[in-house]
């Protein structure tokens, strides 16, 4: 590989990391900071995904028509595409919020499980919505007349890197006020927090729907950088797992360990690609993605044995005003 | 309609074994098990290893039984595999969950770390059989004419029959037993139980093994009644914690009723919605239930 394949190899793996940081950081929100157990990302991702998509792609006409359908085709500039993902997307979490956040912790676990698995389902049945199994294609990508079509990732990039910026700073504004000190209450000891006069289902319901937000938000950057969204993206594996185990290497509760994190895990999976190509046996092509998946989980495994804090871990002070 | 129903079942008696001993880890143990479905598929895949290339290699031959698709060496090897995967759970145990216990980990990192496992064992059977579907048999076996115009296939009635003797005999072992007492007692309010002199550590063991146990059950037997897939335990996920929380969390007969009810609600669905929704379906089932009565039908913790 020459150098400028090099280079933008590194900068698909940046553009996709950012992606990543994205939602971790949207995750870190939940469960970093509120300890909302959230296992049904790849919801949040194909709702913020699609819904872009939706927005922005002119409604097809003449013989495409009858190729794809779609719900609506709204033709709308790609800022716009990005605000909708995420109203629909936090939209979601505040319905799944409102009936499990009263109730035991696992519950919303497991009606996320349930949304995420429902959407893909919806999505690969229901022609009418997005195209079905088959999905859209030709997404539009902001600025293209800027630079020539072989640079455009490099605008791309930074695209993406200002939409983590943003994030970034966003919520360690939140998390450094009062409110996000309440947050934490609620993760450490719900009742104290009650007791202290502190709405717990509100704050959790807002730590969900902000998180779900900036969940959306990832996969409508997502959407835009691969152009082509199918129900296959948003598996458990691609949607959810990946994401859960960028935030605990990077270390939950810590803005910077999850951006650490995704770009960590993000290199790590694509870099195992090279190593499983040239190590297994031909027969094994087919099989080599799931060793993959395999070591995955014992990373997961042995962070949560090893070292539960993470790579960076969450930082103790938290407030400007409090000094060490 | 009846046939469905009658088909909902046989789902529902499948799903009901893989509930029962979900909710009975979940009572013990504290926290959601999301590696329970893949216990299932681990249960599937062991007996498919066993019938079709460990058992033939050393000359046992396969004598069906009657009207069955399947015969003794195929009972043989889901006794092997229940015990197998009673095996694997335990170790898991060991090097996963119970240093999680030791440090006092929070149920949710617990659940968290199920899920992790969930994975493992995913991409394990991948890796070893490959994505394609397996069958036990693709023999094609004529289906009975039953009363109110039921037909279902000999190999699903033996799965009823099954079912119940499983149940049958897991109801003597909790309600008789010293063990399954002691078992229910630490379910009901683990550290009263520990108080009492309950001996948790054995209780919790004891726990896996059936829990296990009847996962790979409930896998085999949707094994003979469909077909094998790595992600089958994965789309039981739904059905199998809708049946624990109908049913109450922690208790066995709930989770029998439970598992029952979502098998048929399922299956009875397909009437009006494409069969690849039954997961949603399940899910819709949970959802409206967390609205009415989030304790379950029947109270539980």
């Amino acid at each position: 590989m020459d150098v400028s394949g090099l280079l933008s190899y590194a900068v698909s793996l940046a553009i996709m990391g950012g992606i990543y940081a994205v939602f971790t950081l949207g995750l870190n929100v939940q469960w970093g900071y509120t300890g909302l157990f959230n296992i049904g990302i790849a919801g949040f991702f194909a709702v913020g995904a699609y819904t872009s998509a939706l927005m922005t792609t002119p409604m097809p006409e003449g013989v495409y028509a009858t190729y794809v359908q779609q719900l609506v085709g709204l033709d709308l500039p790609f800022p716009l595409g990005l605000v909708g993902a995420m109203v629909v997307s936090g939209i979601l979490g505040l319905i799944i919020g409102i009936p499990t956040l009263r109730l035991r912790d696992d519950y919303l676990a497991i009606a996320t499980i349930g949304i995420a698995e429902s959407i893909r389902l919806i999505f690969n049945n229901e022609s009418w919505l997005a195209n079905g199994p088959r999905g859209l294609t030709g997404l539009p990508q902001p600025l293209r007349s800027w630079v020539e079509p072989q640079h455009y990732n490099y605008l791309y990039l930074i695209v993406v890197l200002v939409s983590v910026a943003v994030v970034y700073w966003a919520i360690e504004r939140g998390v450094r006020s009062p409110w996000g000190r309440v947050l934490r209450a609620v993760r450490e000891d719900e009742v104290a927090a009650a007791m202290h006069g502190k709405n717990v289902f509100a704050f959790k319901l807002q730590a969900l729907v902000l998180g779900a937000a900036i969940m959306g938000l990832g996969g409508a950057l997502y959407a835009h950088y691969v152009r082509a969204i199918s129900p296959d993206a948003f598996t458990p594996l691609f949607g959810t797992f990946l994401i859960w185990v960028m935030l605990m290497l990077g270390g939950s509760g810590n803005n910077k360990g999850a951006i650490l994190g995704a770009f960590l895990v993000w290199g790590i999976w694509t870099g195992s690609t090279f190593v499983t190509d040239q190590t297994l046996p031909p027969a094994w092509a087919a099989r080599a993605p799931y060793v993959r998946f395999l070591l995955i989980g014992l990373i997961l495994e042995a962070i949560i044995l090893l070292r539960p804090r993470g790579l960076l871990g969450e930082e103790r002070r938290v407030s400007t005003l409090l000094e060490e | 309609m009846t046939e469905l129903i009658a088909y909902g079942v046989v789902l529902g008696s499948i799903i009901a074994l893989g509930a029962i001993g979900l909710t009975l880890l979940y009572g013990v143990l504290r926290f959601a098990h999301f590696a329970h479905g893949d216990l299932m598929t681990l249960g599937a895949y062991v007996v498919l290893l066993l019938n079709a290339d460990l058992l033939p290699a050393l000359g046992i031959p396969e004598l069906k039984l009657g009207p069955l698709s399947f015969g003794g060496r195929m009972l043989g090897a889901l006794v092997v595999s229940m015990a197998v995967t009673a095996l694997v759970a335990l170790l898991i145990d060991r090097i996963l969950y119970h240093p999680l216990r030791a440090r006092r980990s929070s149920p949710v990192i617990l659940a968290m770390a199920s899920l992790g496992m969930a994975f493992i064992l995913r991409s394990l059977i991948y890796i070893i059989w490959g994505p394609q579907f397996l069958f036990y048999s693709q023999e094609l076996r004529p289906a009975w004419e039953l009363p109110l115009a039921v037909r279902l296939k000999p190999d699903q009635l033996l799965i009823l029959v099954m079912v119940l003797c499983l149940v049958l005999l897991l109801y003597w072992f909790l309600q008789r037993t010293k063990l399954g007492k002691a078992m229910r007692a630490t379910a009901d309010n683990p550290q009263l139980a520990w108080v009492c002199g309950i001996d948790t550590g054995r209780v919790t063991a004891w726990t896996w093994v059936l829990g296990a146990a009847l996962a790979a059950a409930a896998g085999v037997l949707y094994g003979i009644d469909a077909q094998l897939r790595p992600d089958m335990g994965w789309s039981f996920l739904l059905p199998l914690f809708a049946a624990v929380i109908l049913g109450g969390i922690g208790s066995p007969l709930g989770a029998l009723v439970g598992g029952i009810i979502l098998g048929v609600v399922q299956q009875v669905s397909t009437a009006f919605l494409l069969p690849t929704y039954k997961p949603a379906v399940a899910f819709l089932v949970l959802i409206l239930l967390l609205f009415v009565r989030p304790r379950g039908l029947f109270g539980g913790t």
